[in-house]
């Protein structure tokens, strides 16, 4: 019994790795990155596009809004795509279908990012340049790409969103003379809603700090996009292609850009947390 | 006009499939697209030979070799890890503050971008602890990346295994640590395996974290203190600097051959665990 009580303490101790390591990025990350923003001064930092490290300049202005627009973007293409996959998936097709559908999400996942962003090059930019104009290297190839690449995240946790919901909720609604797609709106989506939104917010997440493919894609210029045909530069893209060669302040700016980057997704991480809790809680309560 | 409830079903399932489909097809075309380009470059020299003038010619067996050193390392330090906490969470507490403290940090390691884990991994590995742009930093780094992954599907698979067993084997006069070594852990360990091989494929994939803490060296690495480029890394160094598309069409298909490999290891891992668990 004595040794089941150290086991149980180093397992606990173990157990503590994984937010442990979530305190240590935070750390580090703030560590290197808050004191430049305070010099700075966190107006010059966050509301400002001139990003002209070898000047001192640091505004992340344009990025924050380069990211917002991908983002926006991807989950528009991602988010659509994903949820009718899930609801295809869950409402429209036997356990056997299902089955063989899964594969495809889980393959979607798999390839790597860089590749997504290569072929993005080689297909999607070289249509918008000759179709649409502009460089091609654009928002919207960024948000293809990226709305591809949330995809997944999108569509596995939906269906475990619409998994959660009581069988009892769908009979009911066919046996009151619904039809599938009538349960499905009024009923289904209703009841899996605090799911299907943290399904959303982790997609945001994700297309919020994809960086290679958004490199190869998005064009990287330093201004604000004014259409969606314009090339953009979002916070991880920059991190990525500058932290080679940056030092000193420039390197610290960085960090800066990743303080702010870390924000961002604490905020949807919590919310989608959050979210997901409170479906357990009210499904724990409605036993 | 109003469409009747059955032409609207129609009409609603019509669309959705037809995005299903292209959901479908995007995923062949990506995969047909760089297999077809690819695979005819794919030979036992392009394998088997160092890179030469950048990558230029010759083949990517140091990127090979390197690759399996950072993804390997990661996933071997975060797998006991990870079942050691999914262990703790399932077979040795029940819910409370604590458990819920340990959830929300792994959910939200889980979330963390990868060019973060790499700011991070190279300000404490690399920089912090003195470990250089290294296959250690790039592994430790991996390690943390991976460890939401190993963690969920460690418990998911540890929870799947019947109540009966342990009450059986508690009924036979075996501790709780017994239990779990012998019989919870025996029966999981398909399930368990799943995750860490998809794990590996997620770090095999990895380029912004490894950039920034491995380093992107093209020698044959020579020990874990040595800087060394993934294939993931190559590749978009190479489509990047658009040299000799050949080779990095066909190192892209060298990445994506073995993440069909390592997704089929994956499906047959959780086919046993299920009949098993049946």
């Amino acid at each position: 019994m004595r040794q089941d009580r150290i086991i149980r303490f180093i397992l606990m101790l173990v157990a503590f790795s994984a937010i442990a390591g979530l305190a240590l990025i935070a750390f580090f990350i703030f560590k290197e990155g808050v004191p430049l923003i305070f010099q700075v001064g966190w107006r010059d930092f966050f509301l400002s596009s001139e990003w002209h490290p070898s000047e001192g300049l640091f505004g992340v202005f344009a990025m924050i809004m380069g990211t917002l627009m991908v983002t926006a973007g991807a989950m528009l293409i991602g988010g659509v795509f994903g949820l009718s996959l899930a609801i295809v998936m869950t409402q429209f097709s036997g356990p056997r279908l299902a089955g063989a559908l899964k594969p495809v999400i889980e393959l979607l996942a798999g390839i790597p990012s860089v590749v997504y962003g290569f072929i993005g090059v080689k297909t999607i930019v070289p249509l918008i340049r000759d179709h649409l104009g502009g460089p091609g290297l654009s928002v919207l190839a960024c948000s293809i790409v990226l709305g591809v690449m949330v995809l997944p995240t999108v569509a596995s946790i939906s269906i475990d969103a619409f998994r959660a919901v009581p069988r009892s909720f769908w009979e009911g609604s066919l046996a009151l003379g619904a039809t599938r797609w009538q349960t499905t709106c009024m009923v289904m989506l209703k009841a899996a809603r605090s799911g299907l939104v943290a399904a959303v917010i982790l997609g945001m997440g994700r297309a919020v700090g994809e960086t290679m493919a958004v490199i190869m894609v998005a064009g990287n210029s330093l201004a604000i996009p004014d259409s969606i045909l314009a090339p953009v530069r979002t916070l991880t893209s920059n991190i990525a292609l500058e932290m080679g060669y940056a030092s000193g302040l420039h390197r610290k700016a960085l960090f800066a850009a990743g303080v702010t980057l870390f924000v961002i997704i604490m905020i949807l991480n919590t919310a989608a947390i959050t979210l997901s809790s409170n479906r357990a809680r009210a499904k724990g309560g409605a036993k | 006009m109003r469409l009747s409830p059955a032409a609207s079903q129609r009409a609603a399932v019509a669309v959705m499939w037809t995005m299903t489909a292209a959901t479908i097809g995007v995923l062949a075309f990506v995969i047909l697209y760089v297999l077809a380009r690819g695979l005819p470059h794919v030979t036992w020299e392009f394998l088997s030979r160092a890179p030469e003038s950048m990558g230029r010619r010759g083949g990517i067996f140091p990127m090979i070799v390197g690759t399996l050193a950072v993804s390997g390392m990661g996933v071997l330090i975060s797998a006991p890890i990870g079942v050691a906490t999914a262990i703790y969470l399932t077979e040795y507490t029940r819910k409370g503050m604590l458990t819920t403290i340990i959830r929300f940090g792994a959910d939200c390691l889980a979330g963390i971008p990868s060019i973060i884990f790499g700011l991070f991994g190279f300000v404490f590995f690399a920089v912090g602890l003195g470990m250089g742009l290294s296959i250690l930093s790039g592994g430790l780094t991996l390690a943390l990346m991976v460890l939401p992954t190993i963690i969920r599907t460690s418990e998911e698979a540890i929870r799947a295994v019947p109540q009966s067993f342990r009450e059986v084997s508690f009924g036979l006069g075996c501790t709780r640590w017994q239990t779990v070594l012998f019989v919870v852990l025996r029966s999981a360990l398909p399930g368990i395996g799943t995750g860490i091989v998809l794990s590996l494929g997620r770090s095999i994939s990895e380029t912004a974290a490894v950039m920034l803490t491995a380093g992107s060296a093209m020698g044959l690495p020579q020990s874990l203190f040595d800087s060394s480029r993934t294939l993931a890394l190559h590749f978009y160094i190479l489509a990047r600097e658009g040299l000799p598309m050949s080779k990095a069409y066909a190192t892209a298909a060298v990445l994506i051959v073995a993440m069909l490999g390592l997704n089929l290891l994956a499906y047959g891992l959780m086919k046993r665990f299920h009949a098993k668990a049946r």
